[in-house]
């Protein structure tokens, strides 16, 4: 039933508007379409009914019928779908605001379901490797205590590592794009040393380093200066000769011309190249976690592996998603607001 | 009072040949000019007959191989602020709102406190008062270029420097900003240079018009223009004016030896 209600509503949703262009996002495709069924505003609550009722049908086969918060968790989510259909069904506005989300979550509801009957319910993957939904989650409320702690060591190592690493590229990336000399002897260096990656200096950070905590903070701002470095200095570089023509004849020093003419234009760029360093932090902190460092989510994850406890690592797992995919949203919001100019200009 | 009159003397200028670089090219050869304070001259001719390099020169953004550029007595050595530039594309700074653009000047000069109160005049002189908020890639090419113009006058200039400032414009934006450039001007007194490819506007804006040839840039010859302002384009002196111009660029273009020809610059 419900995967006729879904194609019904595509099938609509393209007859509606066979005209609109490609690069427009699914979302704001399927949310703008009307009239909405009133049929489809119950995908979200259909979808958790289903989920729910083959968890406590697969839980009732289970031996250890201990843990009830999985269940908790998919009836409150119920309740709250229920809520919001139901006020969907009065407020058109909130319906339109809501339903772009609406085939989001059906699937993602969705596919826990299907998560659980391929583990709990059918026994199609090995134990203990592969746990089920429930015990992940009962090893994330269990262990709630290690992961936070966890949890904050490593956002107190990326940060500081992150920080070094952007400040030390910033300044290193602006003087070779800027300057003639250090563009000489820098762009060599830059060359031989960067490509290597950040992780293959760990036994060399081993040999050296007085503290694991400190010469992890220096790899992961290794691995954050060389992106920086690179596209800082091709950014500077680039700036438009006008730009700087112009700021000439207007009576600009050589300290204008870097810091208000040829930064703010290698800004873009400059973003690129915090966007790669961050991905390269985080492979380096979850690297040099589960190898020297002892705390961490990183660690975690190694650790709970040791001990075959294969649902805190799927729990690790889900709050390293959760953390890393934040801290790269709120670097965005940081580029949106920086680079509030482009706003038109491009397409982000 | 100092006579803001610029005075280019026997200025020669090569470049590297882009095809071999042991060979250079004459991009100006010995070229002379005297503008006196207070006037707006054109440059006028074929594409490479060095015009952008001239005006380059007097920006101090490029260094003569030989010769002497003077403003006011004395020796042009480098990018001033009392030497204004508008290139063909505004050149806005695009992270800067119109505002902020028109400010840059007083912030590189590090006298913005001081004179604050002119940037709300220089934007209400242009009618951009309404866009001083706006990024310039919201603002119209007209509207852009005027924007440029605030920009370069708000150091009160000596000299202005116009390259084709208003060549990628429309028609009918063209002769309005044409207007309004010469009012700026003139209300100023700013001793200006205007390179441009439209005989028209030459003759329309300036009090002389100095045309150039290429091959290497030289100048052919300077012609005063003696019409009373404002100027009605369709006057019979005006097209007589504008057909004995295109008579002495045709003349030019065909002494010229197009062969041996020097890439524009």
């Amino acid at each position: 039933m419900l995967q006729s209600t879904e194609t019904g509503r595509v099938e609509v949703a393209a007859r509606h508007s066979p005209q609109t262009s490609a690069p427009e996002l699914m979302g704001d495709r399927i949310a703008r379409q009307r009239p909405l069924s009133t049929r489809a505003v119950l995908a979200v609550p259909a979808a958790a009914v289903l989920t729910l009722a083959i968890h406590l049908i697969t839980a009732r086969n289970q031996l250890e019928a201990g843990n009830r918060s999985y269940s908790i968790s998919l009836a409150t989510f119920l309740l709250v779908a229920v809520v919001l259909a139901a006020a969907q069904c009065w407020r058109p506005r909130l319906r339109a605001q809501l339903g772009r989300f609406r085939p989001l979550f059906t699937v993602g509801v969705l596919l826990l379901a299907v998560w659980e009957l391929i583990t709990s319910g059918f026994h199609l993957l090995p134990l203990p490797y592969f746990p089920g939904p429930a015990s992940v989650l009962q090893s994330m409320i269990t262990d709630h205590a290690l992961l936070f702690d966890s949890t904050w060591h490593s956002l107190a190592l990326l940060l500081s590592g992150y920080a070094l690493g952007a400040v030390a590229g910033l300044v290193t990336g602006v003087c070779i794009g800027w300057s003639p000399h250090a563009r000489y002897w820098g762009m060599p260096l830059l060359k031989v040393v960067g490509p290597i990656p950040a992780t293959a200096w760990i036994p060399l950070a081993m040999v050296i380093s007085p503290s694991a905590l400190f010469s992890a903070a220096v790899l992961i701002a290794l691995a954050v200066w060389f992106p920086v470095t690179m596209l800082a200095a091709s950014g500077v570089s680039n700036t438009r000769s006008s730009y700087l023509d112009v700021a000439r004849t207007l009576g600009a020093g050589s300290r204008y011309l870097i810091f208000r003419v040829a930064i703010p234009a290698a800004l873009p760029s400059i973003f690129v190249g915090l966007f790669m360093g961050l991905g390269a932090s985080f492979l380096t902190l979850v690297v040099a976690e589960s190898v020297g460092v002892k705390s961490g989510l990183g660690w975690y994850v190694s650790w709970a592996q040791g001990w075959a406890e294969y649902a805190k690592v799927y729990a690790a797992l889900i709050i390293m998603a959760v953390f890393f995919s934040t801290i790269m949203t709120l670097l965005f919001k940081v580029r949106d607001h920086l680079l509030v100019w482009q706003k038109g200009m491009i397409r982000w | 009072m100092v006579d803001p009159s610029l005075r280019v003397r026997e200025v020669t200028k090569t470049f590297p040949a882009p095809e071999n670089s042991l060979t250079r090219r004459l991009a100006l050869d010995c070229v002379s000019l005297t503008i006196d304070g207070g006037e707006l001259v054109s440059l006028v001719g074929p594409s490479g007959c060095g015009k952008s390099t001239l005006l380059r020169l007097i920006a101090g953004l490029d260094a003569p191989d030989s010769g002497d550029l003077l403003i006011a007595d004395e020796p042009i050595t480098g990018p001033s602020a009392e030497r204004g530039l508008v290139f063909q594309d505004p050149s806005l700074f695009p992270w800067l709102t119109v505002r902020r653009n028109i400010e840059a000047g007083l912030v590189a000069r590090g006298v913005l406190e001081s004179q604050r109160a002119e940037v709300a005049e220089f934007m209400r002189l242009v009618g951009l008062d309404s866009f001083a908020d706006a990024y310039p890639h919201h603002l119209s090419g007209g509207m852009a270029q005027r924007a440029a113009l605030a920009r370069a006058l708000i150091n009160h200039p000596k000299v202005l420097l116009l390259d084709e400032p208003l060549g990628a414009l429309d028609a009918f934006t063209r002769m309005r900003m044409q207007d309004e450039v010469v009012r700026l001007l003139q209300a100023r007194r700013t001793t200006s240079l205007l390179v441009t490819h439209d005989i028209d506007e030459a003759i329309y804006m300036s009090d002389s018009i100095v045309i150039m040839t290429p091959r290497p840039g030289r100048i052919d010859q300077t012609i005063p223009v003696a019409l009373s302002r404002p100027r009605d384009r369709g006057s019979s002196d005006f097209l007589a004016l504008r057909s004995h111009i295109l008579q002495v660029l045709h003349f030019a273009g065909s002494n010229d030896p197009a062969q041996n020809g020097l890439v524009a610059t």
